[in-house]
C-alpha cells in the first residue's frame, strides 16, 4: 500500500459522516500503520512522513502513537519473527526455557534480531493457543507443544 | 447472493436452509480449523481428504469448524452421521477414516478418546468426559458450521432472534428481556449488561454506538477468539440486537492484532451479512441501518479497558481516563458518543435470550449469575481446551472431571483464575460454586474465564512474579503508583526468588499493593497487585521458606537450597560434571560430588541429570543429614514436627483451660492450681475475657516480698502486659519469643476466645526425642 493512495473516507466507511476531518485522518492512523509494517515489516522514517504529510497530523503525534503500542517497530526485522508465547499457560508449562535456549543459540537476547538479519526474537503475551502450550509462533505459523526435539527442529528451520 | 428485502424473504430462506443444509442422512467431516488444530495439521488433513474426494468421486461433505474446545488432541474431528468423535487425526489417516467409517460405519478405533490406555475408547462426542458436563450457549455455534459460510449459520437457527425481534418486539422490550435475564458482563467484572443498554438508551444525543471488546489480552484465555473465529455471525447478530435496543446506528469490533484468524472471518462475516442485507442500510426492510466495522488493536494490553480500548478507536495512545464520564454517557464514548461496550462473548449470549426467552436462561446456572460461562482451561491438567459449563459448577468438577485431572499425576497445588488481575485459589475452596460473586469472595475473580491449574512443580512466588512482570511492561504508565510500584514490587520478588530476600519484604509488598490498589485509575493497575496478595495470603509459608531458609520447594528460583548427589542414585555418567561451568562437581574414583565452595546454584547440573540424583535441599536439611547423620525419613519427621502449630500441641494432650477472677484472694487461686495441676491459671473477667496469667512465679514473688496470701487478691499480683499467642503459630517460632521474653506460660487465644495454655515443658517433651536423637548421635 503506497501512502499517497490512502482514501481516508473508504477506509472510515459510513461512520465518517458523523465525525470531523481531523477525527477521521486520525481515525485510520492505527490502520493505517498496520498496513505499513505490512509492506516493509517496520516503521520507515520516510513513510512515516509522508504519512504525516497526508493525514495532517504532526509527526510526533504519530510516533507518539506508534510508540504505545507494542506492535510496531522502528527497525529492520529478521525475514523469521519468532514469538515464544509467555502466556500464563505457556509459562506453567515451560516457556521460560523454550525461550532461553533460543537466546543461547543464536546468542541475542528478547527483542533483538540477529546480524544476517535472519530472525528476530520476541515473547508475546498469550496467542490463544494455551491448549497447546508452550507454543511459539514462527511469522504466521503457530508451533504448539516446544519439546526438546521440537525446539531441536524448530532451530534447525530457522538457522 | 441475493439481498433480502423483507422478514418474509428471511423466513422463506430459513425454512429453506434449514432442509437442505446439514440433512442427516449425507456423510460429513466437521474437523476443526481453529488456530490450536491448523497448528496441529489439520490444514493437511483437509486437504487430503479433498484430494481422496476428488479421486473417488465421493458423496462426502467437509465442513472447516471453529475451535470444537478439546484443543489438546487436536486435530479433531466428528464423523457424521455416526457421530464418531476422532481426535489426533493425521493426513496419513484419513484414508483409513473413509474406509473404515464412511464405507464401513465402523469407528477407526486407533483414533477414538481413551481416559487412561487400559479403558474402552469412547466413540460418541457426547460420551467423552470433556464434553458431557458441557452446556453450550455462547460456543453454541462453535463446531458446527463453517464460520465463512453464512448459509450454515442461518441453518442452526441464525439471525432467527432478529427475526423474532424486527417482527414483534419493541426497543424497550428487547432490554427488558435482557434485563430480566440478568445477563452480567463476561468480560470479568460482570455488570448486568441490561442496566448498561437501559444507562447508554437513556443518555442524551442522537448518535450512539455498539461496541464489541474482543481485545482479550489475559494470558491464558481464548473464549473470544474462538467465538469470532468459529461463529462471528451469533457476534454480529448480538451485536444487531443491542443495536436496535439502544437506537445505534455503527457498531465497532476491537479485535487483537494477534488473532489474525479472527480478522479474517470477522470480515468474511461482516461482508457476507451486508449482501445478505442483514446488516448494513435498510436491514430486512425494516428501515433499520447497522453497520459493523472491525478496528484492530495493535498489541496493548491496557486497551482491553473500556476507556483505553475508546482511545484506541479514535487513533490514540491507549490511554485510559478517569470515569465519569463513562463510555455510555456523552463524553465518554468514542469521539464523544454514548456508547455501549460488551465483551464479545456477551453478545454471543443475547440471540439465546431473545430466541428462548429470560426464563429459560435463569433457569441455567446459579441465582446471581444466570447462564453458564466459557471457560479456557489450561496449565498442567490433561484435557486442556475451551469448556462452556453452567454457572455453580465447581473447580473440582471442572478440574478434575472435565480437565481429566493433573498431568504425570503430580498433586494439585492450586488453580489461577481471572488472568493478571485474578488470584490464585488453593486446594481447600476447590468445591466453592463458582461465579461472578462466590470468587470475589476468595480474593480472586471470575475475569474473561481463564483456568490455569498448577501442580507442585511451579512455585507460588515465581508465580507471582510471572504475573506481576506482564502487568508491569503492560502498564500504560498514566499512573504514578502502577507504573512506578509495580517496578518496586517486582525487584523485591526478584530479590526473593533469587535467594537474596530479606525480613520484612513480604509486609513491604502489602504494603505496596494497597497503595498500588488505591491509586490507580484503571482495572490493570487495581487489580496487578491482586496475584501477589492472594499467593501471599495462601502460600505466605512459601514466601517465608524463600526469605527464611533460601529454599524454593518447587526447585523453580535458581539460587536457593544446597545441591546435594545422591549416591544411592546417581550412575556415575558424569553429565553434571560436564554442565557446570564453575567446576564445582569434584569426580573421586569412585563417587561424584559437589563442592559447594564453587556451587553457585545454577542448576545446570540439575536439569542434566537424567536420572535426578542431583537433589536441591534445604539448608537445615543438609545439616541434620551431614552433622548428625540422621536418615532421610527421620528429618522429615522433624521438619513436620517443628513445622507444628500451637495448636497441634495443645490437641495432642490432655488440656483443660483453668480459670479464676481477679477478686479472689490469691489461697483460692493457688488451691485452684493444685486440685488442677497446673503450673499457671488464666484471670478472666466476668465475661470470661483474658485479663491475665497467674503463675507459680508469682507465688515465689509473694513469699519473698512478705505478702499475705490470705488477705490480698489476685488483681495486685497478676500480670497485666501479657503476652499471648496465636493458634496458628509455629512451635519453633513460640519457643524463640518466649525465651526472648523469659515466659514459661504460653497463653494461646484465639480473637477473644482462650483456647488454651501451653507451658515451655510441653515445647521441649514435644521434642524430646529429636534432642535425644541428636544428643546420642553427636556424642
Amino acid at each position: 500500500m503506497k501512502v499517497e493512495e490512502i482514501d481516508v473516507a473508504e477506509q472510515m466507511g459510513e461512520v465518517g459522516r458523523i465525525l470531523r476531518e481531523y477525527d477521521r485522518k486520525k481515525g485510520i492512523l492505527i490502520h493505517a500503520l498496520l498496513a505499513i509494517q505490512e509492506d516493509h515489516g517496520y516503521l520507515p522514517e520516510d513513510v512515516l512522513r509522508k504519512l504525516s504529510k497526508k493525514l495532517d497530523l504532526p509527526l510526533a503525534e504519530i510516533y507518539s502513537v506508534a510508540s504505545f503500542y507494542k506492535q510496531f517497530h522502528f527497525t529492520p526485522r529478521g525475514r523469521k519473527v519468532v514469538r515464544v508465547c509467555l502466556g500464563t499457560a505457556c509459562y506453567v508449562r515451560g516457556a521460560k526455557k523454550v525461550l532461553s535456549t533460543l537466546e543461547e543459540r543464536f546468542n541475542i537476547k528478547v527483542g533483538e534480531t540477529t546480524e544476517d538479519l535472519a530472525m528476530t526474537l520476541e515473547t508475546v503475551g498469550c496467542i490463544g493457543c494455551c491448549g497447546l502450550a508452550p507454543v511459539a509462533t514462527v511469522n504466521e505459523d503457530v508451533v504448539g507443544e516446544i519439546g526438546l526435539k521440537k525446539l531441536d527442529r524448530l532451530i534447525k528451520t530457522i538457522g | 447472493m441475493e439481498r433480502l428485502n423483507s422478514i418474509e424473504d428471511f423466513k422463506n430462506l430459513r425454512t429453506f436452509l434449514s432442509k437442505e443444509i446439514f440433512r442427516p442422512d449425507k456423510d460429513r467431516v466437521r474437523i476443526c480449523c481453529g488456530t490450536a488444530c491448523t497448528a496441529t495439521g489439520s490444514g493437511n488433513v483437509v486437504r487430503v481428504f479433498e484430494e481422496e474426494i476428488s479421486k473417488k468421486g465421493l458423496e462426502l461433505e467437509i465442513v472447516k469448524t471453529g475451535c470444537q474446545g478439546l484443543c489438546q488432541k487436536g486435530p479433531v474431528m466428528k464423523a457424521e452421521p455416526y457421530g464418531y468423535f476422532f481426535q489426533r487425526v493425521k493426513q496419513d489417516t484419513v484414508k483409513e477414516i473413509i474406509s473404515t467409517t464412511y464405507s464401513a460405519g465402523f469407528p477407526v478405533r486407533s483414533l477414538l478418546y481413551r481416559t487412561t490406555f487400559l479403558e474402552k475408547p469412547i466413540e460418541v462426542m457426547e460420551e467423552v468426559p470433556f464434553y458431557k458436563k458441557q452446556m453450550r450457549i455462547a460456543l453454541r455455534n462453535n463446531g458446527r458450521i463453517d464460520p465463512c459460510n453464512i448459509y450454515h449459520s442461518i441453518a442452526v437457527g441464525g439471525y432467527s432472534a432478529a427475526e423474532i425481534m424486527f417482527s414483534s418486539m419493541s426497543p424497550k422490550q428487547v432490554i427488558e428481556e435482557v434485563k430480566r435475564a440478568n445477563l452480567r458482563g463476561r468480560g470479568g467484572a460482570g455488570f448486568p449488561a441490561g442496566a448498561k443498554w437501559m444507562h447508554t438508551k437513556r443518555a442524551p444525543g442522537d448518535v450512539k454506538i455498539v461496541i464489541a471488546n474482543g481485545d482479550e489480552g489475559d494470558p491464558g484465555a481464548f473464549m473470544d477468539r474462538s467465538i469470532m473465529e468459529g461463529d462471528p455471525q451469533s457476534l454480529l447478530e448480538g451485536m444487531l440486537i443491542c443495536a436496535y435496543a439502544i437506537g445505534a446506528h455503527y457498531g465497532f469490533i476491537y479485535v487483537r492484532h494477534e488473532y489474525p484468524l479472527a480478522v479474517k472471518n470477522l470480515k468474511i462475516a461482516i461482508k457476507q451479512a451486508e449482501e445478505l442485507g442483514l446488516l448494513g442500510e435498510n436491514i430486512l426492510g425494516t428501515g433499520f441501518d447497522f453497520t459493523v466495522y472491525i478496528r484492530e488493536g495493535a498489541g496493548a494490553f491496557v486497551c482491553g479497558e473500556a476507556t483505553a480500548l475508546v482511545a484506541s478507536i479514535e487513533g490514540n495512545r491507549g490511554f485510559p481516563h478517569a470515569r465519569p464520564p463513562r463510555v455510555s454517557e456523552p463524553g465518554g464514548g468514542p469521539w464523544g458518543y454514548p456508547s455501549n461496550l460488551n465483551n464479545v462473548e456477551t453478545y454471543t449470549c443475547v440471540p439465546a435470550i431473545i430466541e428462548k426467552g429470560a426464563d429459560w436462561f435463569l433457569s441455567i446456572g446459579t441465582e446471581g449469575s444466570p447462564g453458564t460461562k466459557v471457560f479456557a482451561l489450561t496449565g498442567k491438567v490433561k484435557n486442556t481446551g475451551l469448556v462452556e459449563v453452567p454457572m455453580g459448577i465447581t473447580l473440582r468438577e471442572i478440574i478434575f472431571d472435565i480437565g481429566g485431572g493433573i498431568i504425570n499425576n503430580k498433586k494439585f497445588k492450586t488453580v489461577q483464575t481471572g488472568g493478571p488481575s485474578g488470584g490464585c485459589i488453593p486446594e481447600q475452596y476447590l468445591d466453592l460454586p463458582i461465579d461472578f460473586d462466590s470468587l470475589w469472595k476468595v480474593g480472586s475473580m471470575m475475569g474473561s474465564g481463564g483456568i490455569v491449574v498448577m501442580d507442585e512443580d511451579n512455585c507460588m512466588v515465581d508465580v507471582a512474579k510471572f504475573f506481576l512482570s506482564f502487568t508491569q511492561s503492560e502498564s500504560c504508565g498514566k499512573c504514578p503508583p502502577c507504573r512506578i510500584g509495580t517496578y518496586q514490587m517486582l525487584q523485591i520478588l526478584e530479590k526473593i526468588t533469587s535467594g537474596n530476600g530479606e525480613e520484612g519484604d513480604i509486609e513491604k509488598l502489602e504494603r505496596l499493593a494497597e497503595i498500588i490498589s488505591a491509586g490507580s485509575l484503571c482495572g490493570l493497575g487495581q487489580g496487578a497487585p491482586n496475584p501477589v496478595l492472594t499467593t501471599i495470603r495462601y502460600f505466605r509459608d512459601e514466601y517465608e521458606e524463600h526469605i527464611k531458609e533460601k529454599y524454593c520447594r518447587a526447585k523453580v528460583c535458581s539460587g536457593m537450597g544446597v545441591f546435594v548427589i545422591s549416591q544411592s542414585e546417581c550412575i556415575r555418567c558424569g553429565l553434571c560434571k560436564s554442565a557446570c561451568a564453575y567446576d564445582a562437581v569434584v569426580e573421586r574414583r569412585d563417587r561424584y560430588f559437589i563442592a559447594r565452595d564453587y556451587c553457585t546454584k545454577c542448576k545446570a547440573c540439575y536439569y542434566a541429570c537424567p536420572v535426578d540424583a542431583v537433589k536441591i535441599r534445604k539448608q537445615a536439611y543438609v545439616i541434620l543429614e551431614e552433622e548428625f547423620k540422621m536418615p532421610p525419613e527421620r528429618i522429615e519427621i522433624i521438619e513436620r514436627r517443628a513445622g507444628m502449630t500451637l495448636k497441634g500441641v495443645l490437641e495432642s494432650k490432655p488440656y483443660k483451660i483453668v480459670t479464676t477472677t481477679k477478686d479472689r484472694w490469691i489461697a483460692d487461686a493457688i488451691k485452684v492450681m493444685s486440685e488442677n495441676n497446673v503450673s499457671g491459671i488464666f484471670i478472666v473477667d466476668e465475661n470470661g475475657k483474658l485479663e491475665g496469667v497467674f503463675t507459680e512465679r508469682d507465688i515465689v514473688q509473694c513469699v519473698v516480698n512478705k505478702i499475705s496470701l490470705e488477705h490480698e487478691t489476685v488483681k495486685n499480683i497478676m500480670r497485666h502486659d501479657i503476652t499471648t499467642f496465636d493458634p496458628s503459630m509455629k512451635i519453633s517460632t513460640a519457643i524463640m519469643i518466649a525465651s526472648k521474653k523469659k515466659i514459661r506460660h504460653l497463653p494461646v487465644v484465639e480473637g477473644d476466645k482462650i483456647v488454651g495454655m501451653v507451658t515451655f515443658r510441653d515445647l521441649v517433651s514435644y521434642l524430646l526425642p529429636e534432642i535425644c536423637y541428636m544428643a546420642e548421635v553427636t556424642y
